[in-house]
């Protein structure tokens, strides 16, 4: 055993002491990236490209998040019922703000391009564009420092496993995350809007022929992602903080997760968030906290290189 | 009630006010989380000089502007076709002129000549240290990002990675850094130049060969990802960057060949003229390449991918070596910053910087070296002027609202951008049309 070995042994060591604490931190944070990774697989299962500005919809929700809980909760300290209300209410804010902004960077920034048939790099510049646009024009209306949110509730330690403990929020998350997640999955697996997104997902063309609405499909498939990313958008800006650039970081790590599970597949989407949340909140026990975001981008790195079709595969237009 | 708002007038009159509205929260006063309405109540209520007519509450403004633009348009959508076949008309001469050898060599030299005398033109130290840090290494760093977006058609969100490489290699080679210089030799910075070169080359290489076998939109966020990456790195590693201070030791230019001493100083006019000889250098090198075998490729490639490699091209080979040439040009901007600036902190090189060189080569015109410089210098020279001489309510920042907007406002009216490359201009226009390969995405017009 070398000083290698030793560095591993003392490493591992902390490892065993903090894994659980760690596991459910990051088991939190991979749901909401798992919330954000769904709308880019199914923005990509029904039109084969990227939505860049998928970053901004979930900061808007995160800010529509503050502002009503600036006006309901104040510097009041709620708790009980009214704490699960209040949440409800910013999941539901941010869910709707995030559809809202969705449909206006598809009508604005995609939509005219399809009318015209650009080519592919036309719409990733476009959203680009309108993401920047979003961002900065947040940061003129709303300021550009980070603020954080009045807390809906109290949180202290709920439960512990196996010593550690659990907080009021992580539980809030996953919670929140496993009625958005069964939600989605049984509506795409199930309901008419579900089937429409599959049928466009895996042949427009016939999917017209046969009656599907395919302008209509892409702006309600937008409306979902949207929203799933404005809720996360709240849930995230609940524990640290909203400002005009915090949809960055959280994005592209969700687009992470997304590649990770196989892009355009829904459960894909939701595992590969999961697995990343987990593995980058691990890695803190082997490198500095800085450099946390380097684990993410290596991962996906790692997983264009040697896996590019992702753990589950990709899967257009499957029910999960 | 549905029939009115499927009106092509409604329509019409709905989108002009929404762009006018947005205009105009653009331009208004800003907001902040404390007063988060101020900007939209002040965007439309406080009162604004009328043109310099008369002072009105900007609302007023806002309504006469979006019916003007109303107005505008119903006219265009009337006469647009003959308006344009006339203009077609008119310039068909002077453009077939303007494609001759000898006016375009005329028109060449005529550009130098002026290129040349700017500084004696314009002397107010502002401008004139504008004309380097802005201008002229903007053009630079246009030049290199229009390889790979233009040429190739690669998307590249990451420019800035490799500007900053080539800036901290600068810092490197001339011993202006906490980790030691190569071989403990202070070098001069002339011999930067080849070694930033190569790194960024070498980088570009190592972060395109995975990424560029697969779809272009894994090549945007994989780029995306590295500029902040490269900005972490440059953050934490203190023993070897310095960390967020950086450094401002590095020595500047300075040239010692027999008996010609010269030292690059503080004042920007050596400097503007440096860089304009590398950006001749640049200019020519890259003619020569869109014209020779590998041009040939990327615009095959570009076309389509499938028909490029039944022919015997090697789209990977290809695609690595444009991205590979744009970082290394970036990489050599950035010894020419860091070598003019003395400075180099972590926190200059952000992704507004990559996203503001996408905007010159958008706006110039993808593939067309003339565009991309026209649209280099109208830029730059625009977002220096709003930082000179602010408008009233203007915060520096909103310039990147402006170039967020002009992104979209470009690729829905004008993709091929001001100058486009006649070749480019023409390949949009077939994929419109469902030929070629480079329509990768549903566009919903299906009966």
């Amino acid at each position: 055993m070398g000083a290698f070995g030793h560095y591993l042994t003392g490493h591992f060591a902390t490892l065993r002491l903090e894994f659980w604490a760690l596991f459910v931190g990051g088991l939190a944070n991979g749901v909401l990236y798992g919330m954000v990774a769904v709308g880019y697989t199914l923005v990509y299962g029904v039109l084969r490209l990227i939505n860049f500005a998928h970053s901004e919809i979930f900061m808007s929700g995160g800010f529509a998040g503050y502002f009503v809980m600036k006006a309901l909760v104040g510097t009041a300290v709620p708790s009980g019922f009214a704490s699960v209300g209040l949440i409800v209410v910013g999941i539901l804010v941010g869910g709707v703000v995030g559809a809202v902004m969705a449909t206006l960077v598809e009508r604005v920034a995609y939509r005219p391009l399809r009318r015209r048939r650009a080519p592919a790099l036309a719409y990733l510049i476009s959203a680009i564009g309108a993401s920047y646009f979003l961002y900065n024009m947040a940061g003129k209306e709303f300021g550009r420092v980070p603020i954080s949110m009045p807390q809906p509730y109290i949180n202290h330690p709920i439960f512990h496993i196996f010593g550690a403990p659990v907080q009021m929020y992580y539980v809030i998350i996953l919670l929140a995350g496993a009625v958005m997640f069964l939600t989605l999955d049984r509506v795409v697996a199930k309901t008419k809007l579900g089937r429409s997104i599959r049928a466009v997902a895996q042949d427009a063309e016939t999917a017209s022929l046969m009656g599907v609405n395919i302008d209509r499909t892409i702006v309600l498939t937008f409306i979902v992602g949207g929203a799933l990313g404005g809720a996360a958008g709240f849930l995230f800006g609940m524990g640290t903080g909203v400002s005009n650039t915090m949809g960055f970081v959280p994005a592209l790590k969700a687009f992470t997760a997304a590649v990770l599970g196989g892009i355009g597949n829904l459960r894909g989407a939701m595992i590969g968030g999961f697995l990343l949340g987990i593995v980058e909140s691990l890695s803190v026990v082997f490198v500095q906290a800085a450099y946390m975001d380097v684990v993410a981008f290596g991962i996906l790195v790692a997983v264009l290189l040697f896996r590019p079709t992702g753990i589950l595969g990709e899967r257009l237009g499957r029910a999960a | 009630m549905k029939r009115i708002f499927a009106s092509a007038h409604v329509k019409r009159l709905f989108s002009a006010l929404a762009a006018l509205a947005i205009l105009e929260l653009m331009t208004g006063p800003p907001g902040s989380a404390l007063t988060p309405t101020a900007g939209f109540t002040g965007s439309f209520g406080e009162a604004s000089s009328f043109f310099g007519i008369f002072r009105t509450q900007r609302w007023v403004v806002f309504l006469f502007l979006a019916l003007a633009m109303y107005a505008i348009w119903s006219a265009w959508l009337m006469w647009g076709t003959q308006v344009r076949a006339a203009t077609a008309k008119a310039v068909s001469v002077p453009r077939a002129a303007s494609r001759t050898r000898p006016v375009r060599w005329g028109m060449a030299v005529a550009v130098l000549a002026v290129a040349l005398l700017l500084p004696h033109l314009i002397t107010d130290p502002f401008w004139q240290a504008a004309m380097v840090e802005q201008i002229a290494v903007y053009v630079l760093l246009a030049l290199g990002l229009n390889v790979v977006v233009g040429f190739a058609g690669l998307l590249d969100l990451g420019f800035v990675a490799f500007y900053a490489i080539g800036a901290y290699t600068t810092a490197w080679v001339t011993g202006a850094l906490p980790t030691a210089a190569p071989f403990g030799i202070h070098f001069n910075n002339f011999y930067a130049i080849p070694i930033a070169i190569a790194l960024a080359m070498g980088s570009g290489i190592i972060l395109g060969a995975p990424t560029l076998r697969l779809r272009g939109d894994y090549l945007a966020i994989v780029t995306l990802g590295f500029g902040e990456i490269i900005t972490i790195f440059a953050n934490n590693l203190y023993g070897i960057t310095g960390g967020s201070q950086g450094t401002n030791t590095i020595p500047h230019f300075s040239l010692h060949v027999g008996p010609i001493k010269y030292l690059w100083g503080l004042t920007p006019v050596p400097y503007y003229y440096l860089t304009i000889v590398f950006v001749i250098l640049f200019i020519a090198g890259f003619k020569l390449l869109e014209h020779s075998r590998v041009g040939r490729a990327w615009t095959a490639i570009r076309e389509d991918e499938v028909a490029a490699e039944s022919v015997g091209i090697n789209p990977l080979k290809y695609k690595v070596m444009a991205f590979a040439i744009g970082a290394s040009t970036a990489g050599f901007a950035g010894v020419v910053t860091a070598s003019q600036s003395n400075t180099i902190f972590p926190s200059s090189f952000t992704l507004q910087f990559s996203i503001n060189i996408l905007v010159l080569v958008i706006f110039g015109g993808m593939g067309s070296i003339t565009g991309v410089v026209l649209g280099a210098i109208v830029i730059q020279t625009g977002s220096m002027y709003l930082l000179h001489t602010p408008p009233a309510g203007y915060q520096p920042q909103d310039l990147y609202i402006y170039l967020g907007a002009l992104l979209v406002v470009m690729m829905i009216f004008r993709p091929a951008g001001l100058v486009p490359s006649r070749r480019r201009h023409r390949e949009i226009g077939l994929a419109e049309k469902g030929e070629g390969h480079m329509n990768e995405v549903l566009t919903g017009d299906t009966p």
